[in-house]
């Protein structure tokens, strides 16, 4: 069973804390947050994400007087079994029998720096760290073994929680060792990077399927989540949000129904001053069956603000004139000449793509446990980005930052959804006003209409193509910017620094494609920056730029009158730029061609198929250019050409992860993401009237469910490299094989997602 | 007030008679390996099995339940061979749908123990699992039937 405790020590500075019962092990960390977000500046005027760049000491694990190890995990448990991989990492060069291996979700507490989950990023930044936290354990516990017995250190051999003494046949146990008082000490980063790491042959853990530790405790119901915590005295609240998604306020509030509801205690208006929310008001009571009926019997008078008319079709309007007038574009990828090359072209082609709102949902509503003790706000929830929220709720309650602590557990479901501070904030803001402790609790119905969405998207591309490849690309993409609304100062410099450009809201438009004349524009619209306020949704932008591309790229491959995969393998030709280099991307795009090789053949592409099936193929390189996994996908659909309706037969996935530290782990997030891809590619729809978002159940918002699951098959390649993320790419290579399949089938071209059976028809017109 | 009879034990909760049982279950009880997703009846997160039969709690008033059997995930004994094929087929990925998810399992094998594909499709489809972790959920589902068939 996993542990779940709060870690109270606050070492100095590169100090190792020894204690009677305990030994563990302090590392300077050793630099892996200069990846990915750690790269970016420190968000402006929030002091806590100056722990992003900063070197501060780290503590691991810690192993007890009987040789039992907890790591501590830093990051969010929301499926994808994180600590398990994490753990095999260190346990492998600590040398510790797997049995002994246990994980804990640490507290916030700044000796961890960044405490952040999502875009696939955890074994990645974290696989070396954590290897070479294990090392350091291991090898300061053979210096304790040195003093014991005062023989040298090149005598000893450390195994599976002992050291060996060859010469003298003597042995001692780790957890003896400990006892004994062993000194652990802390590693300069020169001196863990000067480790000599396993040879992969070699190793017991990395690499196996290891039975996630996480999962017994996951069907026996002692798993707790957020919405489990219960502390002495707390009442509960839930949320009474306006009838406009953002920039509502709150006029008055009549609450004389309210208190004829037995167990009512009251409400809160909710005045968040970072803004994150706005109308909002807490409805408290004894229970939350008693805090749902007095939100429904508060009568709240509003003003709905500037977004109270907008509809998506709106938003719709306002990027199709974004995208004709080209206001605010700014560069992400500028190579060569794409309008020339295009206007030079033999084929020419445009399309535009959209995609709709889509919605999170994760099946855990949004909550949070605040209870003030010592001046000290303690905030029990599950979150995927708690130092943003350490950051949020000093600002929004007017107090320090040591003065709050997220007390983590595990997330029913993160998707991105839980990298927003909401419902820590209104419970943290509740619980001042009400000065007591507070459970807070959304309705399903709250958790919908409120959430941090995916934006919706309006994607021109324009291409070039001659002797069977494109020669020109110019991809234009709409959208609202999350990372402008959430953490502005991660915002990146455009490619002719001549304004700032959402990374997160663009990549994968940056593919290992090789075309000499390719040009990538984004635009923020406002609209939909205002009206609906966007998240991270997994997957990310490559859910959308590689929608686009990888359509795209099959529509030139129709209208040059060459074969689909034979044009996208003669453009992964690992030439230029897209050679590749150490450690991340070893072979460049040879290693996406030869996925997307073994998918197409294994999902049987090219061979005959039945009346009115298809099979379409995609390739990605999601999530970010830099740490790229090479995903593919070939997936064969049936389409009706009466009615238009079709149905997905069956997905082939091949993903190459460099290694798979935990290959069943990375197995099943591939399966899930796959599923993901489907289900927002074909199931998953919302939309906005009125300034709200017209669905608030699973009833209509409405993800995949096991009667829409095809047959899957799923490979992993693991050839031996640095390891890459494995949480999204399987995500984003689906939607656009549906759309190519379908295309495959029917004739029918289909540029908007979800894709219905009523677009399928009107595009077989 | 309310009295229950709950994985074997009885149990009074001074609640209003139309409190859902989830809550009384959850909150009163804390018994929370059983989960609030909807509220609706609509995903699954809240099942357990009120005499035999699998039920959404979050729409079941907590009166309703007066003088039934109740068993929840906690109550189910942990080496049920639903929970140990959920083990071996490594299904669960957040972990939150899966109470109900075996729950759901559980009293569909005790009412059709020899499934076919199609039969567990039909069972388990109104459990929604945000993970999508349904290739595994019904991979769980007949290797729990086969080794309840082997005894």
């Amino acid at each position: 069973m996993t542990k779940i405790e709060k870690i109270g020590r606050t070492e100095s500075k590169g100090a190792v804390d020894v204690t009677r019962r305990g030994f563990l092990v302090g590392t300077l960390a050793v630099g892996t947050l200069t990846m990915g977000y750690g790269l970016l500046p420190a968000v402006g005027g929030l002091a806590e994400a100056k722990a992003a760049g900063s070197f501060a000491p780290n503590i691991w694990f810690t192993m007890d007087e009987a040789g039992k190890v907890i790591v501590n995990i830093t990051k969010a448990e929301m499926g994808q079994h994180v600590g398990t991989p994490l753990s095999q990492a260190l346990a492998e060069e600590l040398e510790v029998p797997w049995d002994d291996v246990s994980i804990a979700y640490v507290s916030t507490a700044p000796e961890y720096g960044l405490f952040v989950t999502g875009g696939s990023w955890s074994v990645n930044w974290t696989f070396d760290q954590m290897s070479r936290a294990g090392a350091a354990g291991r090898i300061a516990l053979m210096e304790a073994a040195v003093k014991h017995w005062g023989v040298a250190l090149s005598e000893l051999r450390a195994e599976q929680g002992m050291v060996h003494h060859a010469k003298s046949g003597r042995k001692i146990s780790y957890g003896d060792l400990v006892k004994a008082g062993a000194t652990a000490r802390a590693f300069s980063e020169d001196e863990l990077k000067g480790i000599t790491l396993k040879d992969p042959a070699s190793r017991r853990y990395v690499g196996k399927p290891m039975p996630a530790l996480d999962i017994p405790a996951k069907t026996n119901g002692s798993a707790t989540f957020g919405l489990d915590v219960f502390v002495e005295g707390m009442v509960y609240a839930t949320p009474k949000v306006p009838p406009v998604r953002y920039g509502a306020k709150v006029k008055s509030v009549d609450d004389s129904a309210a208190k004829k509801v037995a167990g009512y205690q009251g409400h809160v208006v909710i005045n968040d001053v970072t803004g994150t929310t706005t109308g909002w008001i807490s409805v408290l009571a004894d229970s939350y069956p008693q805090a749902i009926k007095a939100r429904d019997a508060l009568k709240v008078d509003y003003d709905l603000g500037v977004n109270a008319k907008v509809s998506s079709a709106d938003i719709l309007a306002d990027a199709k004139k974004l995208q004709k007038s080209g206001a605010g574009a700014q560069l992400f990828v500028k190579d060569g000449d794409s309008a020339k090359a295009i206007k030079g072209a033999k084929t020419r082609h445009e399309a535009v793509y959209t995609t709709q709102l889509n919605i999170h949902a994760p099946l855990e509503p949004m909550n949070a446990v605040v209870e003030v003790k010592d001046d000290v706000y303690h905030i029990h929830t599950g979150n995927q980005f708690q130092t943003l929220a350490v950051g949020l709720v000093p600002a929004a309650l007017q107090i320090d930052p040591s003065q709050v602590v997220v007390h983590q557990y595990h997330l029913g479901g993160g998707f991105g959804r839980r990298l927003e501070s909401d419902y820590i904030l209104v419970a943290a803001l509740t619980a001042k006003e009400a000065g007591k402790p507070v459970k807070l609790i959304y309705s399903r119905e709250a958790d919908t209409v409120m959430d941090f969405t995916r934006t919706l998207t309006h994607q021109k591309l324009t291409g070039g193509g001659a002797d069977g490849r494109l020669v020109g690309l110019e991809q234009q993409v709409v959208s609202a910017w999350a990372t402008a609304r959430q953490t502005p100062a991660f915002l990146a410099d455009s490619v002719d620094k001549q304004g700032k450009v959402d990374p997160f809201s663009i990549n994968g438009s940056d593919h290992w494609y090789s075309i000499p004349n390719q040009t990538v524009r984004t635009i923020k619209s406002e609209l939909a920056q205002s009206a609906t306020p966007s998240g991270q949704l997994r997957s990310v932008a490559p859910g959308w730029t590689f929608w686009a591309v990888e359509c795209f790229l099959d529509e030139m491959a129709h209208k040059m009158g060459v074969d689909p995969l034979k044009m996208r393998l003669a453009m992964l030709d690992s030439q230029g730029k897209n050679a590749g280099s150490a450690p991340m991307a070893v072979g460049g795009a040879s290693r996406l061609a030869n996925v997307l090789q073994m998918a197409a053949d294994k999902g049987g592409y090219g061979k005959k198929m039945p009346a009115n099936t298809g099979i379409g193929i995609a390739s990605v390189s999601a999530q970010e250019r830099a740490t790229p996994t090479w995903t593919a996908c070939a997936t064969q659909v049936h389409v009706n050409p009466k009615t238009g309706e079709f149905k997905v037969e069956k997905m082939t996935l091949v993903i190459d992860v460099g290694t798979a530290v935990n290959p069943d782990g990375v197995r099943a997030q591939v399966e899930g993401g796959a599923l993901w891809g489907l289900s927002l590619a074909t199931k998953e729809f919302a939309n906005m009237k009125n300034g709200a978002i017209q669905q608030d159940n699973y009833d209509t918002y409405t993800p995949l469910r096991m009667e829409d699951m095809p047959d899957i098959d799923v490979t992993v390649l693991s050839p031996g490299h640095y390891p890459v993320g494995c949480g999204e790419p399987g995500v984003t290579v689906v939607a656009p094989t549906i759309a190519n399949a379908i295309f495959a089938a029917s004739g029918a071209r289909v540029r908007d997602l979800p894709i219905t059976a009523a677009a399928v028809k009107a595009a077989m017109a | 007030m309310a009295t229950l009879k709950i994985n074997g034990a009885t149990k009074t909760v001074d609640v209003p008679a139309d409190t859902p049982l989830l809550w009384v279950i959850r909150e009163h009880l804390r018994m929370t390996g059983t989960k609030f997703g909807c509220g609706k009846g609509l995903c699954g997160a809240c099942t357990v099995h009120i005499d035999g039969v699998a039920t959404r709690t979050c729409i079941t008033p907590v009166d309703a339940a007066e003088g039934t059997d109740i068993t929840t995930i906690e109550g189910l004994g942990g080496d049920h061979p639903v929970q140990k094929a959920w083990v071996a087929e490594q299904v669960p990925q957040c972990g939150y749908c899966q109470s109900g998810q075996i729950m759901q399992a559980a009293a569909f094998l005790k009412d059709n123990p020899n499934p076919s594909g199609d039969d567990i499709v039909g069972a388990m489809t109104g459990n929604l699992c945000r993970c999508m972790a349904y290739k595994r959920i019904k991979a769980a589902v007949a290797r729990a039937a086969t080794d309840m068939q082997k005894g």
